[in-house]
């Protein structure tokens, strides 16, 4: 093997905190040679970015590389002076961060923050940097690149700012760029074109990358080596088609194994194991119409939502449609949610997938009557509930049996309340139970449905781990013996491990509860798992809705076929039919 | 989201204790790591007790006057010498700790519930509350504050209650943006959803839900207006508005030692003004270090 450009030997950074030192990763190797694209793969605290910053000596003051040796194309980092490294970073190595509109100026023009980068670096002069900052932007294909050069970040779509970030990284031609999580919180059609682009100037330019990811199929899909991390230590490095094939070490096939992927059912996300497996097993293919004769639970017809559009709101709007002369040049208004209409049986859960913008949340918020449809109607149990105001609807008894649980379980727990209050809030508002020891007996009764300790619940939501708090979000949720539960992505802040556990726990809560889900999310792979029937939006309308196995494996809309497209598929596992998977090979390997 | 602060080893750590003994634990570090906040916290212990038993310890009456020993400088019989009347300044400072610290604390829990309030249901319900409250809060930042104080004072009457609302009514814009911003970053937050599918009204989510967040924030800031506020009614008194003579207080003592500056006896205007000092010195340091204690990550 030839020299490694970035060589990471033995790396043990340490933390100083009040609670003494912290030993965030220890003797971590990692080799990366010229041309290579290499993920480090882990779940949140494994160390993953730790590394990184390590490696561009980018730790914050209280962390210090304590042992061991990173070698950056024979210059050793730990050893380099600041005015050095400053010339490595941007120069020699550059990173991507995660959110892609928190790393651009939010008030510069996009092709100023090129042309920054390219005078700065000295790769250009004022007169051609101007042209250079577009080439840039056309390099990284972006349309109407001279057009887009006066754009401002706020003006681009996600993918578009990821686009530039990168484009702003490789302004000046680095060996090296890394990738945080470059595609957290883009759609999977815009985290698939952002990710073949890194690719390919990968390849282009010989480069290297270093891309670091939760996500091991994005991983396999798009790395040649991979190096697993858990809890600050490295516990696998090897090729990506023997991590996703045959994964060595029990770390990275519980990994594995908790992460969805077409061909396994539910049960099949837990560890082997796992003590509770003998309990009824739902299998993937469920009987669609439960009770096709009795009245849906839910039926939504023709729901329309309209927003006025950005600049005409409040006073100085309602002038200017006065004053106006001329007809508007465009609608007023925008609707995000266009004329749609679907029905939830009882017990059946439905999934609502689709991309950021599509409407699936503002339907969602719609039918907890949250806010207020434009046009529609829901009926809920014979009862159209969609003529009931928001404001009123709080505290209506039928409150209680429409719950949800919310996508972030840290932004959804009030901070200052204690688990075992979060969950007695709606038993103290709309429950039937007094008196603080029967209070405290049904929350504690409930914990224990959800699975959440019982010592936890005298703690504050900061000192919970993601997973309790996601659990204290469900139990607060089913507190009330709900009918109609939506889910809102519930486990996208989550770990795989964790969110394996959790969407058992909420298939086990449906069968014993005789609940039904509305399901809220835009990962096709965790939806398949949970839900019988699915309805696929684009743009306000639903394009696509059936049963799931049938929308997922013979879709018939475009979209949906685009959609299933950009799941990230390793390249080594597409030889295998992409139909029906019964016993998918992969999952042997456990 | 970095990893920088997750650790191999906290499974490990013991369990943290949850409620006072947390805070007090945290309250200790914080004192130990900022050598000044701890000095602050000790110098605000000082002006408490003060406050509270000055009264009954101090050596000489604040009130007897004693012309034979007037105008003497600091002596071991008068620390801080005896003012153009013979009464002891040393007493004097000491005993009018307890009015300038209660003018303080009043008109800043005034202004808190008017101001804080306000701001919390502009920041929250927006709209016409919220245009409401921030043209008040306009209105009243317009007037150069202290000559606002002074008019207020001036047509409520000369008394120590209309300081208190004089001075609760100048901060009030401080209190209602504070409120209103931290409010306002709130009111879409998940948990603020989450309380309304509970059941809960509106009025009980701001009071309820959203008031306990916004707290730690509020008593940083009342903490840095209890400097201010003592400041404004010693000025007020100083300029012979409020408190009236012969109450010892720091702001009519410096007005009467300020006339004898010029012949030499300086002793009479300094004290005062030093122990005005200090007290606005140690609520702006405690200020900073409370915010500390409240938010560790916005610690520079």
């Amino acid at each position: 093997m030839t020299i490694p450009l970035i060589d990471v030997r033995d790396l043990t950074v340490e933390f100083t905190t009040r609670r003494g030192i912290v030993r965030a990763i220890e003797h971590v190797n990692i080799a990366v040679a010229k041309g290579q694209t290499v993920g480090i793969v882990g779940e949140s605290g494994s160390g993953k970015s730790v590394t990184s910053y390590a490696v561009m000596r980018l730790l914050d003051r209280a962390g210090r590389i304590a042992e061991g040796a990173v070698t950056f194309s024979g210059i050793a980092i730990a050893a380099a002076t600041e005015p050095e490294m400053r010339r490595l970073r941007g120069r020699e190595m550059s990173m991507i961060f995660q959110n892609p509109r928190a790393a651009l100026n939010p008030i510069r023009k996009v092709g100023h923050q090129l042309e920054d980068v390219l005078l700065e670096q000295s790769k250009a002069v004022s007169t051609t940097a101007s042209e250079m900052a577009i080439e840039l932007l056309e390099q990284v294909k972006i349309a109407r690149p001279r057009e887009r050069y006066h754009a401002f970040p706020f003006e681009l779509s996600g993918g578009m700012c990821q686009r530039v970030v990168i484009a702003l990284a490789l302004a000046c031609r680095p060996q090296l760029l890394i990738a945080d999580e470059p595609t957290t919180g883009l759609d999977v059609t815009t985290q698939k074109t952002v990710m073949e682009l890194i690719v390919e100037l990968t390849r282009e330019r010989g480069m290297s990358t270093i891309l670091i990811t939760h996500d091991l199929g994005l991983a396999a899909t798009y790395c040649d080596e991979i190096v697993v991390m858990e809890k600050g230590h490295v516990v696998e490095t090897a090729t990506s088609r023997q991590v996703f094939t045959a994964p060595a070490h029990p770390y990275t096939q519980r990994l594995m194994r908790a992460t969805p992927r077409p061909g396994v059912s539910l049960r099949d996300l837990l560890p082997e194991d796992d003590g509770r497996s003998e309990s009824a097993a739902p299998t993937v293919v469920r009987l669609i119409p439960v009770s096709a004769t009795r009245a849906p639970l839910l039926t939504v017809q023709n729901l329309v939502k309209e927003y006025p559009r950005k600049g005409l709101e409040g006073f100085k709007g309602v002038l200017q449609k006065i004053t106006r002369r001329v007809p508007p040049p465009e609608p007023d208004t925008f609707r995000a949610v266009d004329g749609i209409s679907f029905s939830i049986q009882r017990s059946e859960s439905v999934g609502l997938v689709g991309e950021s913008g599509c409407g699936k949340s503002t339907t969602s918020t719609i039918v907890m009557r949250l806010i207020d449809k434009t046009s529609g109607t829901i009926t809920f149990d014979g009862e159209d509930i969609g003529a009931i105001p928001a404001k009123k609807f709080s505290r209506l008894p039928l409150r209680k049996r429409i719950q949800m649980v919310f996508q972030d379980p840290t932004d959804s727990l009030n901070p200052r309340f204690t688990a075992a209050r979060a969950i007695m809030d709606p038993i103290l508002r709309l429950g039937d139970i007094k008196g603080a020891s029967a209070l405290r007996a049904r929350c504690e009764e409930l914990a224990r449905e959800v699975g959440l300790p019982l010592d936890l619940l005298d703690r504050f939501p900061h000192q919970l781990s993601g997973g309790q708090k996601a659990r204290v979000g469900i139990a607060r949720a089913i507190a009330l013996r709900p009918e109609l539960v939506i889910l809102d992505e519930p486990t996208a802040a989550l770990d795989v491990s964790v969110q394996a556990v959790v969407l058992n726990l909420l298939q086990e809560l449906k069968e014993s509860l005789g609940m039904s889900y509305l399901f809220v999310s835009h990962d096709l792979n965790v939806v398949r798992l949970l839900c019988d029937r699915v309805i696929v939006m684009q743009a306000g309308k639903i394009v696509e809705e059936g049963p799931t196995d049938r929308v997922l494996y013979e879709p018939q809309a475009p979209y949906t076929r685009e959609l299933l497209a950009a799941l990230p598929h390793p390249r080594f596992d597409q030889a295998a039919p992409s139909h029906r998977m019964t016993a998918a090979p992969m999952t042997a390997a456990t | 989201m970095t990893d920088t602060t997750a650790a191999p080893s906290s499974p490990s750590a013991p369990p943290r204790p949850s409620g006072l003994a947390a805070l007090v634990r945290h309250g200790r570090y914080v004192i130990a790591e900022n050598k000044v906040t701890g000095f602050a916290f000790g110098l605000f212990i000082a002006i408490v007790l003060a406050a509270l038993i000055g009264p009954y310890v101090v050596p000489y009456d604040p009130l007897a006057s004693d012309t034979a020993a007037a105008l003497k400088g600091p002596s071991l019989a008068h620390w801080f010498g005896t003012d153009q009347l013979g009464r002891d300044v040393f007493s004097r400072v000491i005993v009018a700790t307890r009015l300038d610290f209660f003018i303080a604390i009043a008109s800043v829990a005034l202004v808190f519930l008017m101001g804080g309030l306000a701001g919390v249901a502009a920041g929250f319900f927006g709209g016409w509350t919220d245009r409401i409250v921030g043209r008040i809060a306009d209105t009243i930042m317009a007037f150069p504050l202290f000559v606002l104080a002074m008019g207020i004072v001036a047509a409520l009457g000369n008394t120590v209650e209309n300081i208190v609302i004089a001075t609760a009514i100048v901060n009030f814009p401080l209190y209602a943006r504070v409120a209103r911003a931290e409010a306002n970053v709130r009111r879409d937050a998940g948990f603020v959803l989450a309380a309304r599918l509970s059941g809960n009204s509106e009025a009980r989510i701001v009071l309820a839900h959203i008031l306990p967040n916004i707290m730690p924030i509020m008593i940083v800031q009342m903490s840095l207006t209890m400097g201010y506020a003592i400041l404004n009614a010693a000025g007020l008194s100083f300029i012979g508005l409020g408190v009236r003579p012969p109450t010892a207080e720091w702001g009519i003592m410096v007005a009467e030692g300020a006339a004898f500056m010029v012949s030499g006896e300086w002793w009479i205007a300094f004290f005062p003004g030093a122990a005005l000092m200090i007290a606005v010195f140690c609520f702006n340091l405690l200020g900073d270090g409370l915010r500390d204690i409240v938010d560790p990550q916005r610690r520079t």
